[in-house]
């Protein structure tokens, strides 16, 4: 078990004294979620700040599992958290990528990646209860709390989720957890990705314990997870053409799927789960609300698609080193550009990753 | 915020420009239609509005909010009233931005399972709607008959089925918001979520501070086909509490897990005779819900823990009309104990579960000090404490005695790790509390994101976070940073 370590008072003299002497932060974790963070590349945006790591802040603070509660300092290992809750038969609903086996549970919330339970276990900002983060101003804060219901002042400790750090570096997380369930299966149905949408929007509206729907390359594999009984029912009640390899859903949840090793440039589409998928060649997961697509070169194929996911009323975004810098745009931009002035107005926190200046 | 004096002239241009822009009847400006919205759910605190508006659509609501805009007035939103926190209520100086007009259902999405709405739609009207393709809206604030969706939103409104199925930001996937400077937000959608800050989530339980909701659309459930209810009774209150911790700690989520006190059992079997053992302490209401075999194996589960910690009582509901029962005792139990004493204020702290025994006599301890009684009513499950304050108001300085022995219980939320308010949202009632719970910084860093929402500051003002100069004349009684007890305690 890696050392527990606070260095806290390290990380705010470091954004104090940054912000004192006009200069900039790139706040990194273990950097297994790096190639998502370059961020702007040229122009003032660029990265060109001091490295700040925090994987030296670690340590699980406190864990109650009756709680259902953990606590951590953002340096600590994914691994290590998942081990130790793994020990007292618990897990993070919100099954955050390991790229590589690697990730700490800072860089997880700042990225805001949620796995292939999402639909039914809540994203990771739906487990963040609490947290505790050194503003722009090198003022140590702390938001929310270690309670599941907290509704005393603005949500701001859910808002450091997605953020890539750009308005706070987070010193520690609260994070809901739950049981682990008591068994889990997965069923296999050979489909096209018509009927396989189409299947799963119609089990959406049955009360069966799904956990997990991905269709890629012709296969539909659903994870069922719950009580035995309860599993054996609806595994009975929805059949199937065959069992899955095991260790499945962990692939899909690091990326480590074959299908994500085709090279082209990948990109994430979140849509309305039920949207039309006939042409679109992705990998559907989430009964249907993300999709994953590995973009042709050389033709107009990226701004077809572009315009088929916003007619389907969902976004796109590239899954790579941009995926940090993006941000709504209309009339929401101006209000994603005051909130990093807000809490960074000296933009001395991940400057390559935030939002242009406000005003 | 100061009060705005504003001179008939002036007052007379708004009243003229703003009923130019809403429906006719739709623009209240006379004593007596406007004093019933002089309070929202929390009476103690009035204040008849200068102006009551009531949109109809999503452009008047825009309308009015540019005449107050130019005009340098507050607006106030509310949905249906029903907030316990003081967020809705009027300003002497202001317009009182009613929504409840604004009540059609949009759609109904069974593909994407999702339904969208106007804000002042009523929370079970959603449900009632999803009901016959066995669908349903999951938060069910207690107030669920009579509040909308909009106030839901603003108060990230909570209920008895929270540990299992969340609160309001976990159910809402997309909003339309205008903010105070015209401009309107398209938040979040019928996917899962949207690139960048997640503005949908600062948004939900912002207290209408951020800006006003004129769109919800929130994800549908299917209607679990079988529930159980169970109801034991215990001897002591931290034998109850164990009970709770242990139910989890085996890996069960129940859909409900509620406990009440004695001076709750007993005010609520005197008022709808529920069944509760009158001898007992502490009793436990657990809801189980899920697939058949699903359910009855919890079930079992739950019996035998309950037994292996000291449950003197143990009744399983036959039937739907016996879990109904069951249920109505709890659900009364407010008006139950509203029968006990002419008035009751009603704290809304949550507190890690394990700390519960020690709350609960701290409580005891406080109503020897004050000579006020407590009844305790507890969604146990997610750790958020409903005490009971009994109070004459009509017997001088007792209201004060009531608040002031209320704020001594939040400080004692806070003081354990937990939060002066779990689901009723701070309004104007819990402003002194926030002071003990949060330092001058990290008020400072929310009163800078109102600021990027409100620049002059006239949507809600006020509310929700106190003044720096509030909580210093407060003085000393910031709980956390290593100042008071518990310092060393892990605790946001």
């Amino acid at each position: 078990m890696p050392p527990d370590a606070d260095i806290a008072d390290y990380l705010q003299d470091a954004v104090a004294g940054a912000a004192a002497r006009g200069g900039a932060l790139c706040i990194s974790g273990s950097g297994s979620k790096a190639f998502l963070a370059a961020g702007h590349a040229t122009g003032p945006q660029a990265a060109g700040g001091q490295l700040l790591s925090t994987t030296e802040h670690t340590g699980i603070i406190d864990y109650r599992p009756e709680e259902l509660v953990l606590t951590a300092r953002a340096g600590t290992s994914l691994a290590h958290i998942e081990a130790t809750l793994g020990a007292a038969g618990q897990r993070l609903p919100f099954e955050p990528p390991r790229f590589r086996g690697g990730g700490t549970l800072g860089g997880a919330v700042a990225c805001g990646l949620s796995g292939p339970g999402r639909p039914w276990f809540g994203a990771l900002r739906d487990a963040v209860l609490g947290v505790e983060l050194i503003n722009g101003l090198g003022e140590r804060l702390r938001f929310g709390g270690q309670v599941m219901k907290n509704v005393a002042g603005y949500d701001l400790a859910r808002l450091q989720a997605g953020a890539f750090g750009t308005l706070g570096l987070l010193l520690s997380v609260s994070l809901k957890v739950l049981p682990r369930p008591q068994s889990e299966r997965t069923l296999v149905f050979e489909l096209d990705p018509a009927t396989a949408v189409a299947r799963c929007r119609a089990w959406a509206r049955q009360p069966y314990p799904l956990t997990g729907a991905c269709h890629a390359d012709g296969v539909l594999r659903v994870r069922l997870a719950g009580a035995p009984a309860a599993v054996d029912e609806a595994a009975a009640a929805l059949g199937g053409d065959g069992a899955a390899a095991p260790g499945y859903w962990d692939a899909l949840r690091d990326h480590a799927l074959d299908w994500f090793r085709s090279g082209g440039c990948l990109w994430r589409l979140s849509v309305p789960p039920a949207a039309d998928p006939a042409g679109m060649d992705c990998l559907i997961n989430w009964a249907g609300a993300e999709r994953w697509w590995s973009a042709p070169s050389g033709d107009d194929a990226t701004a077809r698609m572009l315009t088929r996911v916003a007619q389907a009323g969902g976004h796109a975004r590239r899954f790579d080193a941009t995926y940090g810098i993006q941000q709504p745009t209309g009339p929401a931009a101006t209000y994603v550009r005051r909130l990093k002035a807000a809490f960074d107005p000296a933009r001395v926190l991940n400057p390559h990753l935030s939002p242009a200046d406000a005003y | 915020m100061q009060q705005v004096e504003i001179g008939a002239a002036e007052r007379q241009r708004v009243t003229a420009r703003l009923a130019d822009v809403l429906p006719v009847g739709a623009l209240l400006t006379e004593p007596r239609a406007l004093k019933p919205y002089e309070s929202d759910g929390l009476t103690a605190i009035r204040e008849v509005p200068w102006l009551v508006a009531l949109p109809e659509s999503e452009s008047q609501v825009r309308a009015v909010l540019a005449i107050c805009r130019e005009h340098g007035v507050p607006v106030v939103p509310r949905g249906a009233g029903t907030g316990l926190s003081g967020g809705a209520r009027p300003r002497a100086d202001g317009v009182l931005l009613g929504l409840a007009r604004m009540n059609r259902i949009l759609e109904i999405d069974l593909d994407n399972c999702v339904a969208r709405v106007e804000p002042g739609v009523r929370n079970l009207a959603i449900s009632q709607a999803a009901g016959e393709h066995g669908l349903y809206y999951a938060p069910d604030p207690s107030s669920q008959i009579a509040c909308s969706i909009g106030g839901n939103v603003a108060e990230n409104a909570g209920g008895v089925h929270c540990l299992k199925y969340g609160l309001t930001v976990h159910n809402v996937v997309g909003l339309r918001v205008l903010t105070i400077e015209g401009e309107t937000l398209e938040l979040g959608g019928k996917g899962l979520d949207a690139p960048g800050y997640d503005l949908l989530a600062l948004m939900t339980g912002s207290e209408g501070m951020l800006g006003v909701v004129t769109e919800v659309t929130v994800r549908l459930l299917p209607v679990p086909p079988e529930k159980r209810v169970v109801l034991a009774a215990f001897g002591e209150v931290a034998a109850a509490a164990a009970a709770v911790g242990a139910i989890i700690a085996e890996g069960l989520i129940p859909a409900g897990l509620e406990m009440m006190d004695r001076l709750a059992i007993q005010a609520a079997e005197a008022f709808v005779q529920a069944g509760y053992p009158r001898g007992a302490a502490a009793i436990l209401l657990c809801e189980l819900d899920g697939v058949g075999a699903e359910v009855d194996a919890a079930l079992a589960q739950v019996r035998r823990i309950l037994i292996g910690q000291g449950a003197f009582s143990i009744r399983v509901a036959v039937d739907a009309a016996e879990q109904a029962k069951l249920w109505l005792g709890r659900k009364a139990a407010f008006p139950a104990v509203g029968r006990l004493a002419p008035d009751y204020y009603c704290m809304d702290g949550t507190i890690p579960r394990a700390r519960l025994a020690e709350v609960l006599a701290h409580i005891t301890a406080l109503e020897a000090e004050f000579g006020l009684a407590v009844a305790n009513v507890f969604h146990a499950g997610d750790g958020n404490l409903h005490p009971l304050i009994l109070y004459d108001a009509n017997r001088p300085g007792e209201l004060e005695r009531a608040e002031a022995m209320g704020a001594r219980i939040l400080a004692q939320c806070v003081a354990v790790g937990g939060t002066v308010t779990g689901e009723h949202g701070v309004g104007l009632e819990k402003l002194d509390s926030m002071c003990g719970q949060f330092s001058p910084a990290e008020l400072d860093q929310m009163h800078r994101v109102k600021h990027a929402f409100d620049p002059a500051g006239l949507l809600n003002p006020g509310k929700a976070v106190p003044t720096l100069v509030r909580c210093a004349e407060l003085g000393g009684m910031h709980v956390h940073g290593g100042v008071l007890p518990f310092a060393n305690l892990p605790r946001f």
